[in-house]
């Protein structure tokens, strides 16, 4: 009897740690709050996050032939399209799209794929925070 | 006598006909226009996102091997994914995966548009972007590839 309840506990919690959407589900300004914890660890002199740079960073290419704004366009309320595949992308600004930085686990893996391809680097945490800052300011 | 040689020539050409949809039927089965395989969720959701999830049967297992252990640089793009689901997705792939020479890219090319298969049915029809099989094939989504779901946009 009591061997059954652990093997269920067991199971259930195995099927809790599996799920990792519910898991690390958050919002946009918890995001940023990462950011900038991250942003004062790298070093002295964090002086907050901004939407202009993080609007300049968003449409400026970066040595290679990509911005952000070559898939998710100039106007980041609007959908986007993959330059390579083609295929739609839905907008990345919150105010459009709730389902934006909603995923921890899915915020990192973007930057981290995008960051590579379009400056071949990652991303440093105030990079991060001033394009969220940037797209949390979009109305 | 006219009769009989009239009924016998009906039930020829029934025949006929008969034998004639049979062998396009299994045409069309043969050439892998079905390409549904059970579904994934991973698989649908982190190859999806930036294209179609292209089926498992459109390269051989060896080559969606090549293709998972180099995702980091995924034809010109970081598509790298966490060990766990790369795992999931990697044997997903393999189980499903496509065999005979048909299937088979080039040599040292992992894409599906390269493969004999590919190029054969597709010698004839112009493509704005060959990686977007939904603009022609309106159920590709569904893993459904066959004739009469297809519209070629003008």
């Amino acid at each position: 009897m009591s061997t059954h309840r652990v093997a269920w506990s067991a199971a259930l919690a195995a099927a809790v740690s599996l799920a990792p959407a519910s898991a690390s589900a958050t919002t946009p300004a918890e995001q940023q709050k990462r950011f900038e914890a991250e942003a004062r660890a790298a070093g002295a002199g964090f002086g907050g996050f901004s939407a202009r740079r993080g609007e300049a960073f968003f449409k400026a290419t970066h040595g290679s032939d990509w911005s952000c704004a070559s898939c998710h366009t100039g106007n980041p309320v609007a959908p986007g399209r993959h330059a390579k595949t083609a295929k739609p992308i839905a907008p990345l600004a919150p105010v459009a799209n709730p389902d934006r930085f909603t995923d921890a686990a899915a915020v990192d893996k973007w930057f981290r794929r995008n960051c590579n391809d379009v400056l071949g680097r990652a991303c440093t945490a105030q990079e991060k925070g001033d394009v969220l800052q940037y797209l949390m300011s979009l109305k | 006598m006219d009769a009989t040689r009239r009924w016998i020539l009906d039930i020829a050409t029934w025949l006929l006909g008969l034998v004639a949809s049979m062998v396009l039927i299994a045409h069309e089965a043969m050439a892998g226009d079905r390409l549904a395989t059970p579904p994934n969720g991973r698989w649908k959701a982190e190859c999806g996102s930036c294209h179609i999830a292209y089926p498992p049967p459109l390269l051989p297992a060896d080559a969606w091997k090549r293709v998972m252990a180099g995702l980091d640089k995924h034809f010109g793009t970081d598509a790298s994914l966490d060990p766990a689901t790369a795992a999931e997705i990697g044997a997903y792939l393999e189980r499903y995966a496509g065999s005979g020479p048909r299937r088979q890219a080039a040599p040292d090319s992992l894409r599906i548009t390269e493969t004999a298969w590919f190029i054969h049915e597709h010698d004839d029809v112009p493509m704005k972007s060959a990686a977007n099989c939904a603009a022609c094939h309106t159920a590709a989504e569904q893993g459904d590839f066959r004739e009469r779901n297809i519209r070629i946009p003008r």
